[in-house]
């Protein structure tokens, strides 16, 4: 460790500081667009226009919106999430158990598939042009192409409904054994690993063979190294950087955008509880929401960073 | 009589293009190095030198193919030894120095793990022998530091030093022939003597073999016992060095040595007004990269109180190695780099130091040449729109006239009409060259700034270029400002020369007495380690050891 580092990283970290107060603004400022008014919907359609106002006014609403975006904000760096529109609780509450839940799915899936995508993009590096080669590059640009909701139904219809091997549900809250929490999260799991590992082989498998093109990669080759001892020795410690990055962009996908998959096997994350939320009008639920997810991708974004840095001993020594 | 180290039989290499077609690139060449002896390849860029030397290591580059003949090094033929028995003789039995040894060194691992990577895949020490001989080796090679050199990372040390660690590199294994690929092309010419006198008597107390490829001819008469000249994937003649060099029989070997004559330059005969106005006067600038300090200085400041003129038509030429400032200046002048302090005035008017405050008239009369075409030129843009853009940027030409405009241009650089409706990348180098100067012509420059204009070209292809800027100034009444580290490029058409030292103008003197009448030890110095044609020259050489320490940064 040495001064530029803790330089760069502290640059990092204010750069990360300054992206999170934009993104609240602009969370803040998208939400008060939405259309629709959340007393409305909380009183039904039988309210009188009198009803409606009143609850507006007991929930502050009224109040201009540049004030409450700093209540907001202030309320937020003290860990203060509010208080949900629909039903009064404190958010922080609503969101700690979902988010245990959509963690605990990200973790296993980030277990399972970085090192099967890759060991698979860097085997396919290894052995470039050659069947194996074709064949998983083949297979990653289908899985890409093929949408998620589709290979959700289709994992449902072929172990759920014919095999019957796997609940199509997924209830996390009811989990007693470790052969049901490994039932309850395989569909998911591998609904999920599909689509995050096909980018990361693809991404892995670049890397590495753009690293291979170089001279000292060559140079390698003619002092007799064989091809893995070059890919593994020489070509992969240079490709760490774009690998660290290809990682962290497939894994921020784990917790803002597995609606689909949430949705499918009703699983009780946070993604869904963002997506009800909006159904609700409960803003303040919304915009929590939103910042975790911002969070949790620029955490992602910053560790790439960081690995990328340590791993060049320009920056290091 | 002992048997040859390499034999080479009617070697054929077959490429396919993008387009999925087979070219075939060696087209059948022969020849042997014997036990100690060093075989130098010379060429120009496409003549299949370095394709003929990685094949003696069984390698061909992406694309390429061996296609027949015998590459027998060692008594084992390359051609038809398995993937895995040719990697068992690289790094072994022979083994290769590259041409940029900055980019062949691994960024990510410590030097002397790759320094001494060929002896632990081949098994053929401990590796703690390993690094006691790579040691011996960095002494030999006159490396400084050589106990603790291996431990730094390749961005800790200096060219001229990766160089010498890439031979280290290649000896560890104790190889029977080694091939050396162009390994002082990148350096300054300064660095060049040291690298190329290590590499000799390394090369003469191990008795290894050699192959030296390489298109700069005065280097290689230092350091080659025969010469082999291809051109277009042929030998066109193979002999001794004496041989080539002073009784060369084939024309190409004939023309190849008249380029590289150094052209003694003759002045334009411009009779100058008894007072003139200088075309470009710089005064007092300083200018470098970075923030501004509390002096006003930036943070890294390269060039330091430069101050000169150039009168109306004379060319003046700016020398000094790499990182000496030349490419900053011409960078200050155009006002692409606005410097901190100091004034540079055209023609008597004061020009404003940033580009952007300049008039369009002002930009039109100064004009820059940049040394690498290929990256100067849009790949995208056909001829006929690159050298189009400014002549309706500066002179308003629209429709015919910048049409017939364009053709005079063209001619002027002495290239067809056709040429227009091509891209850049259909062109060869010399003629992309060409194009980069057609397109400063375009705008009515009375300067052109050029930027080692011909430091990517070839031989024959440079010394043609120089023909045609000289043309062009008796035609237009140019005044040159030439930036190179290449001696004989700037005397072929310069009439003064300015040598450049860290930032600073160390000498302003006539070309004409560049040779020997140079005052300051740096000019000398850089003057002396220009290789000369003569194969005695390296071994004669007498450099005072105080001044080559205290200049160059080895």
């Amino acid at each position: 460790m040495n001064t530029i580092i803790l330089r760069l990283i502290a640059e990092r970290l204010g750069v990360m500081l300054v992206t999170l107060v934009i993104v609240s603004f602009t969370v803040f400022a998208a939400t008060q667009l939405l259309p629709g008014d959340v007393a409305q919907i909380l009183l039904g359609q039988a309210a009188t226009p009198e009803a409606v106002a009143g609850l507006r006014e007991a929930m502050g609403l009224n109040e201009p919106a540049i004030p409450r975006y700093f209540n907001w904000l202030i309320g937020l760096t003290q860990g203060d999430f509010g208080l949900s529109y629909v039903t009064r609780e404190p958010i922080a509450d609503l969101i700690a158990g979902r988010l245990q839940n959509t963690l605990r799915l990200a973790a296993i899936t980030t277990l399972i598939s970085v090192p099967l995508a890759l060991s698979l993009g860097i085997l396919a590096a290894l052995y470039q042009g050659t069947k194996f080669d074709r064949v998983v590059s083949t297979a990653t640009v289908m899985i890409i192409s093929v949408p998620e909701f589709m290979v959700a139904t289709l994992a449902v219809l072929i172990f759920a409904v014919y095999l019957k091997w796997l609940p199509a549900l997924s209830y996390a809250n009811e989990v007693t054994s470790l052969w049901q929490l490994l039932k309850t999260f395989a569909m998911p799991v591998i609904t999920l690993t599909f689509v995050i590992a096909a980018q990361m082989i693809r991404m892995s498998r670049a890397a590495v063979i753009e690293t291979l093109n170089t001279p000292y990669c060559e140079m390698a080759l003619l002092k007799g190294a064989s091809r893995r001892r070059t890919v593994l020795i020489h070509a992969l410690p240079n490709a760490l950087g774009p690998i660290a990055n290809a990682v962290a962009l497939s894994l921020s996908y784990l917790l803002g955008g597995v609606i689909i998959v949430e949705t499918i096997f009703n699983y009780p994350g946070i993604a869904k509880l963002m997506v009800d939320a909006v159904a609700t009008r409960d803003l303040p639920l919304v915009q929590s929401c939103a910042m975790i997810f911002c969070f949790g991708y620029l955490m992602l974004i910053m560790l790439a960073d960081i690995i990328s840095i340590l791993s060049n001993p320009r920056l290091r020594t | 009589m002992t048997q040859p180290i390499v034999q080479l039989k009617d070697l054929r290499v077959n490429a396919t293009t993008d387009s999925g077609r087979q070219v075939e690139i060696i087209k059948g060449i022969s020849f042997d190095v014997g036990p100690g002896e060093m075989l130098a390849l010379i060429g120009e860029s496409g003549s299949g030198k370095t394709t003929v030397a990685l094949s003696l290591l069984g390698y061909t580059r992406t694309g390429c193919r061996i296609d027949g003949g015998e590459i027998k090094v060692a008594g084992h033929d390359m051609a038809q030894l398995s993937e895995a028995q040719r990697a068992s003789h690289r790094g072994a039995t022979v083994s290769y120095i590259p041409q940029s040894a900055a980019a062949a060194f691994n960024p990510a691992k410590p030097l002397i793990d790759q320094v001494i990577e060929a002896a632990h895949i081949h098994d053929v020490m401990p590796a703690e022998v390993a690094r006691e001989k790579a040691i011996e080796l960095f002494r030999a090679l006159a490396l400084p530091d050589p106990e603790t050199i291996g431990e730094r990372y390749p961005h800790q040390v200096s060219g001229g030093q990766l160089q010498r660690l890439s031979a280290a590199m290649a000896l560890i294994t104790d190889p029977r022939l080694v091939i050396f690929d162009e390994p002082t092309t990148a350096l300054d010419v300064t660095t060049q003597i040291e690298v190329l006198r290590a590499f000799k008597s390394v090369m003469k107390q191990g008795g290894i073999s050699g192959v030296y490829v390489t298109h700069d001819l005065a280097v290689v008469a230092q350091i080659a016992d025969r010469i082999a000249v291809l051109k277009a994937g042929e030998v066109q003649e193979i002999g001794t060095t004496e041989q080539i060099l002073h009784a060369p029989e084939h024309p190409y070997t004939k023309e190849l040595m008249s380029a590289f004559e150094p052209k003694a330059f003759v002045g334009a005969a411009t009779d100058l007004a008894p007072n003139p106005t200088p075309v470009l006067d710089v005064k007092r600038v300083f200018a470098g990269y970075g923030p501004k300090g509390a002096n006003n200085m930036p943070a890294a400041l390269i060039l330091k109180d430069i101050s000169f003129d150039l009168m109306p038509g004379k060319n003046l030429g700016v020398i000094g190695e790499s990182g000496s400032g030349k490419s900053t200046l011409a960078r200050a002048v155009a006002g692409l780099l606005p410097p901190a302090t100091g004034q540079i005035a055209f023609k008597g008017a004061e020009l404003h130091p940033d580009l952007q405050d300049r008039t369009k008239d002002q930009l039109r009369r100064i004009q820059i040449v940049f040394q690498l075409a290929d990256t100067a030129l849009n790949p995208n843009k056909p001829i006929g729109k690159i050298l189009g853009r400014p002549l309706g940027f500066y002179h308003g030409l629209k429709g015919q006239a910048r049409e017939a405009r364009v053709d005079e241009l063209l001619d002027m650089v002495r290239l067809p009409k056709s040429i227009r409706h091509r891209l850049p990348s259909e062109l060869s180098g010399g003629q992309k060259q060409r194009i980069n100067l057609a397109r400063a012509l375009a705008a009515d420059p009375e300067l052109i700034l050029c930027d080692e204009i011909t430091s990517a070209l070839d031989t024959v292809v440079a010394a043609a270029i120089l023909d045609l800027l000289k043309e062009l100034q008796r035609e237009l009444s140019l005044s040159y400002m030439f930036i190179s580290h290449d001696l004989s490029t700037v005397e072929a058409i310069c009439d003064d020369v300015l040598v450049m030292y860290k930032g600073e103008i160390v000498e302003r003197m006539p070309t004409a007495q560049m040779r020997d009448g140079a005052q300051h030890a740096y000019s000398r110095l850089l003057v002396s380690s220009v290789p000369k044609l003569d194969t005695h020259w390296l071994d004669d050489l007498q450099q005072d050891p105080e001044i080559t320490a205290q200049f160059s940064r080895r």
